[in-house]
This record gives C-alpha cells, sequence and structure tokens, in this order.
C-alpha cells in the first residue's frame, strides 16, 4: 500500500450530502476484475453526458480547471453512502484525489479508503463550513493536510486539527499491508479455531 | 458480569486477538460473490497466500446474472468474465459454489439463511452492504470492501473496530396495511440515512417479535440505509423454528445444544446501549420514498415534502436536488404519482412470504396497460417453492412478468435497467439517482404497495384498496 504522509494540493468541494458510492462509480463499472483504471468512471452520470464518458459536462467540479487536479475533496455529510464497493476509493485515487474532508463519512466506504493508502477527514459542521467559505472566496489554492501532526493547514497558514484512530494512522504512515500485520498472529488464530472448535463444532459444516 | 448486549457478547465470542492497537475478530462465515471478490482472490494470488479456510468461505453469483436465461453469457460479456473468474477462484480454492447452473442459485443474502449458513451468534461477512441482513437470526454479520474480503480469505479474521450499541424499540402494534419495509423505511426517516453511523443497531419491541424471519431480514437487511454497521434482532423460538432440518443447521443433539447456547445470547437485562429510540407501532403507515436516499420518505397518504420548509441548508439544498432529479413537485400527493415500471424482487423483499404476501393481492387483478412488472425470486428454491404453491400463475394471469433468481433491477448491473425518467415503484433497498438505470426514478415501497401501483399505475394506499 503507497503511504500517506503529507498532502498538499487543490481542495475541489462537492457542496452535496449523502453522496452514495453509486454516484462516485455507477456500478456498469464494477465489471472489471482489475483493482486499476476506474477513476476515469468517477462520478459518471455526473461527468459525462453520454454512456461512453466521451463527452464531459462541462460546468461538472472536476471538469473544471482547477479542480480537474484536485488531490483533496471537501464533502458534506455521510459522504460514501450506500454499497460496499471498494471501486469507489478505488476511482478517487486512480482520478488523483487521496484526501476526503467532510463532516461524517459511511462506515464501509470510510474503513476501505485506509486500505487503499486513502486519509478520510473527519472535521466538526462548522470548521467543514469554513472550508467551503474560504475555497469559494479563494479558489483553487493549495490546501495541506499533514498527517503526522493531524492538522490541515488552510492556504492562509490557519490550522484545523482532526482525529484519527492509531492503529490505522500508523497504517498510513507506514504504507503497511494490514493482512501482513494479521498474519502475525497466525499461532494466535490456529489456538483460537481448536478451543472455538472444541466449543462450537457445529459452526464447521 | 457486566449485563452485555447481544452485539458486545457476540463480539467478545470472536476475539482471537486484542491489544493496544486493534482487535482482531475471528469471522464464521464468509459469503462471497462474482462483483467484489476478483481482485481480493488476484490479491491473494499476488502475495503467495493462501486460503486459509474454504471450509467456511461460500460463494454465490447474483450482481451480474440475467433473471431471463440461465446463459452466463446473457447479462455481457464483461458478467460473463466475471462470474467464469469467480467460478474458477472457487474451484481451484475448494470452495463451495452455488453458480448458476445450480438450482439453489440465489442472492447471497437469500440463500445463506434459507439453507441454514446463517445461524444465531456467527459472525458472518460479505463484500455486500446488504450483509446486515443476516442479523435477523441474532447473527453479527456486515458488508465489508474487497480489501477486507482478501483479509478474509488469507486470514479468516478481520480488524475489527468497536461499534456502538444502539437500540430501536417499536412499541405496540402497527396497523393493518403495514409490513416490515414500512417498519423500517419509517425509522429511516426518523432517524436519517447516517443516524445509525458507527452503530450496530438492535430492534426490539413487540411489533418486531411478532415477524417471521423472512419480515426480520427485511428490517435488518436496510439497516445499512441508515448507516449502521449492523442490524441484529435477537433470536428466539421464531428463530429455532425457521432453523430447524436447513441443511447446514446442527441436528438432532447438536441442534438442541445449539440452541441452549442461542438462548444465551439476547441481550441482558439493565445492558447498556449509547442510543434508544423509541416509535410508536401505530404512527407507522404504508411508506413511499418521494427523492433519492431512503430518508426521503413519507406515508403514502401524505404528500410530496417542500424543501422551502426545511429548516436545515444541507437537507433543504439535497431534497431540491432530489425533486428535480425525481420529477416530482412539493405538495404534490403521493397517490397522484403514476408509474411505468413495478419490481417486486431483491434481497430485501425477495422471499417466499413477500411473494405469498404479493400474490394474494394480485390474484384476479391485472397489471394496468402501459406498465411493465416483473417478479423475481430471490432464490432457485423461493422460485420452486412459489411455483409448488401456484404463485407464478396468480402473477402471469394478472400480467407480471416472472423471472428467474438474482438482483436483477434492484441495482442495473445486468439486463434489467431502466430507461431515463422511468419510474419505477420498487421493493428493493435503494432509490439513488441512476441505480436502476441512469436518469430513472425509484420509488421504495413495500411488496404490497408495489403489487397495488401495478394495478393502479399508480400510488395507492393499500389500507384503502382491495
Amino acid at each position: 500500500m503507497q503511504a500517506f504522509t503529507k498532502l498538499s494540493g487543490v481542495a475541489a468541494p462537492l457542496d452535496r450530502s449523502n453522496v452514495d458510492t453509486d454516484q462516485i462509480i455507477p456500478k456498469q463499472f464494477l465489471k472489471k476484475i482489475e483493482r486499476s483504471g476506474f477513476g476515469i468512471h468517477l462520478f459518471h452520470d455526473w461527468r459525462f453526458s453520454d454512456a461512453d464518458g466521451k463527452v464531459p459536462i462541462a460546468d461538472f467540479l472536476l471538469n473544471r480547471a482547477p479542480y480537474n487536479k484536485a488531490s483533496i475533496l471537501l464533502a458534506r455529510e455521510n459522504f460514501g453512502c450506500g454499497s460496499s464497493r471498494e471501486h469507489a476509493p478505488w476511482a478517487l485515487e486512480d482520478f488523483g484525489i487521496r484526501s476526503i474532508i467532510a463532516p461524517s463519512f459511511a462506515d464501509i466506504f470510510y474503513n476501505n479508503c485506509f486500505k487503499n493508502g486513502m486519509l478520510p477527514v473527519i472535521l466538526p459542521t462548522g470548521q467543514v463550513d469554513e472550508l467551503f467559505e474560504y475555497e469559494a472566496k479563494n479558489p483553487g489554492q493549495s490546501f495541506e493536510i499533514d498527517l503526522p501532526a493531524q492538522l490541515i493547514r488552510r492556504p492562509d497558514g490557519k490550522t484545523y486539527s482532526f482525529e484519527v484512530d492509531a492503529f490505522r494512522k500508523e497504517c498510513l504512515l507506514n504504507g503497511w499491508d494490514d493482512i501482513g500485520l494479521s498474519l502475525r498472529h497466525a499461532d494466535k488464530i490456529s489456538s483460537f479455531e481448536k478451543s472455538y472448535f472444541e466449543k462450537f463444532g457445529y459452526v464447521k459444516v | 458480569m457486566k449485563p452485555r448486549t447481544l452485539y458486545d457478547k457476540i463480539r467478545e465470542n470472536h476475539i482471537v486477538n486484542e491489544d493496544a492497537e486493534s482487535v482482531l475478530l475471528y469471522i464464521d462465515r464468509h459469503l462471497v460473490h462474482e462483483v467484489t471478490s476478483p481482485q481480493a482472490f488476484e490479491g491473494i494470488r499476488m502475495a503467495g497466500r493462501k486460503i486459509r479456510r474454504p471450509d467456511l468461505t461460500f460463494a454465490t453469483m447474483d450482481h451480474n446474472v440475467s433473471t431471463r436465461s440461465r446463459d452466463w453469457g446473457a447479462a455481457g460479456e464483461l458478467s460473463r468474465i466475471q462470474m467464469e473468474t469467480l467460478s474458477k477462484n472457487c474451484k481451484d480454492a475448494g470452495i463451495r459454489i452455488f453458480d448458476l447452473n445450480n438450482p439453489d442459485q440465489g442472492i447471497v443474502h437469500i440463500i445463506g439463511p434459507e439453507m441454514g449458513l446463517t445461524l444465531p451468534g456467527l459472525t458472518i461477512v460479505c463484500g455486500d452492504s446488504h450483509t446486515s441482513t443476516h442479523g435477523a437470526f441474532g447473527a453479527l454479520a456486515f458488508g465489508i470492501g474487497t480489501s477486507e474480503v482478501e483479509h478474509v480469505l488469507a486470514t479468516q479474521t478481520l480488524v475489527h473496530q468497536k461499534s456502538k450499541n444502539m437500540l430501536i424499540s417499536i412499541e405496540g402494534d402497527t396497523g393493518p396495511g403495514v409490513t416490515p419495509k414500512d417498519i423500517i423505511l419509517y425509522i429511516i426517516g426518523v432517524i436519517g440515512t447516517n443516524g445509525g453511523q458507527g452503530s450496530v443497531i438492535e430492534y426490539s419491541g413487540e411489533a418486531i417479535r411478532k415477524l417471521s424471519m423472512e419480515g426480520r431480514m427485511t428490517i435488518c437487511n436496510m439497516s445499512i440505509e441508515a448507516g449502521a454497521r449492523a442490524g441484529l434482532i435477537a433470536p428466539d423460538e421464531t428463530t429455532f423454528e425457521y432453523l430447524k432440518g436447513k441443511d447446514f443447521a446442527p441436528r438432532g443433539a447438536d441442534f438442541d445444544k445449539a440452541v441452549a447456547y442461542w438462548k444465551t445470547l439476547p441481550s441482558d437485562e439493565g445492558a447498556h446501549y449509547d442510543r434508544v429510540v423509541k416509535i410508536k407501532g401505530s404512527d407507522i403507515t404504508p411508506m413511499v420514498t418521494w427523492g433519492t436516499n431512503p430518508g426521503q420518505v413519507a406515508s403514502v397518504a401524505a404528500a410530496v415534502p417542500d424543501p422551502d420548509s426545511m429548516s436545515d441548508n444541507v437537507e433543504r439544498e439535497t431534497a431540491r436536488h432530489a425533486l428535480k432529479y425525481m420529477g416530482l413537485k412539493a405538495g404534490q400527493k403521493m397517490t397522484d404519482i403514476t408509474v411505468d415500471n413495478v419490481f417486486i424482487g431483491s434481497c430485501t423483499n425477495g422471499r417466499i412470504e413477500d411473494l405469498r404476501i404479493a400474490a394474494k393481492l394480485a390474484k384476479g387483478k391485472k397489471v394496468k396497460s402501459g406498465v411493465k412488472a416483473i417478479v423475481v425470486p430471490g432464490s432457485g428454491r423461493v422460485r420452486r417453492q412459489a411455483e409448488e404453491e401456484g404463485l407464478h400463475k396468480v402473477f402471469l394471469d394478472a400480467g407480471f412478468e416472472w423471472r428467474l433468481a438474482g438482483c436483477s433491477m434492484c441495482l442495473g448491473m445486468n439486463d434489467d435497467v431502466l430507461a431515463p425518467e422511468a419510474r419505477c415503484a420498487s421493493t428493493s433497498n435503494r432509490n439513488f439517482e441512476g441505480r436502476q438505470g441512469r436518469g430513472a426514478r425509484t420509488h421504495l415501497v413495500s411488496p404490497q404497495m408495489a403489487v397495488a401501483a401495478a394495478v393502479e399505475g399508480k400510488f395507492v394506499d393499500v389500507r384503502n384498496w382491495n
């Protein structure tokens, strides 16, 4: 997994709540058996007027400079709700977005981001409002997300601190694959299985 | 000992390792389907890892399948490749698969319970958000992403963040014409699409206790639509009765022993809940969604709400946007909304009980001219059972199409896709923009409401309709 330490970039303000994973990547693009190449389909129905993704909708946020090069997404409540499809963070990441700032995220989406070297940041609604307002007045400036310090730096220097689970932070900073980490406990898994199946033999089929 | 909730008990019973960093939870059942698994199997191969418990892993194909034919390529070449990839991955790993050629193939959340793979007290995961369905048995069941699918394949465990306990209690009885679907839509309307965030919702109360297993599954299925990690209903005699004799359920003395344990699972008296929501059963009516998330829902007897009357800025903007997409006007009566498509099926409402209730109402009626209505059983078994009972004849006589098992029009990932601006009364779980086809408009309803809409060509209050 790609490590995440500091990120500087344009923050695209997507001013809608309950953005669901069906919007982030519609189902017709989930038929691939590979993990890459989903970025061109990101927000397909909002970004393109045709089925093939050849005709961009000019005024959609991510089709406009400088947001077409955004690496941060400013979002509203319950971002990433709906389906568990990891294709949603894959599409965002492949497009170039590595961090999303919102007042709240759907649980599965939030979790999926960390598995892909991406940082979802939860800030209080009032602070997210402030960032939206700042971005509207100073469009296209570069924000910084500093994971070691757990800070977001606005272009004018104002900072916002955020919380992140210590284990997830460690994994992101080091780019650790958590399967490898869990397999360090292989002996414990085996001994758990032994005593568990002695007691609950019927669970085995 | 400190009183514990049902969630606490299942969680604690599956802890493999707990340290300052994280909790590793053992997984009893890993359900796999064609869409969210190929990259996980590929990851296992690339890392040279082994699949730890193929015996606890079960696969089916459902999202991509055509419900018109059992031809693997009927929903397109990419779908065929995805299904064949799953088939090969399972064969190589020794994983049981209920593929298109298997008479028991069906939607993953329908076949798990009907085969007795879903049991109280188990941990169940699947790369699908509606895994919450299995919580109806008092199993801790939740959806995971593909990276976690890979993690479970490799370790049979998951890194688990402890959820909060939330209790939703439906007090007293519900009125006539109110189904489990209406109960859960009403709940989501009350707590919102993120009302359950970070929580496992336990449903309780008289109205829940009285429900069949099918009804309980409908409720737990849509927990994810309230933003919850999982839904739970305490196991009881209804649960044990349902499981008796199921293919993979314990038998004989093992069954009795299991039941004795299952009876210890319900939450202890005085157990702590982080949040309790009480809802009066008599407040619930037949519901219809008017917007583009399941929380945008109202009674069929009400009107489309006016965004201008909403105090929250974001909520108001979201509602305005939704009404524009849905082609609806504030103040329009729900019963004045016409539909041109009806879909009965999905992991929410594709079970035998749903089809029985729908058939009872459809008997002797005719689907209105100009309305396309389909009934899609959730599994091969549901279809066979329905045909044994003659339900398919009722549907066919009334002008419904009678399909093969699959996810079908719930998500439009197959050959059942709606045209732009088509309007559908759907028994599925999501009314997101484009969910059933780009520009298509979805109204979530119960099977009864869907049948009535098919016959009348518009929404009607089933309480005054027969």
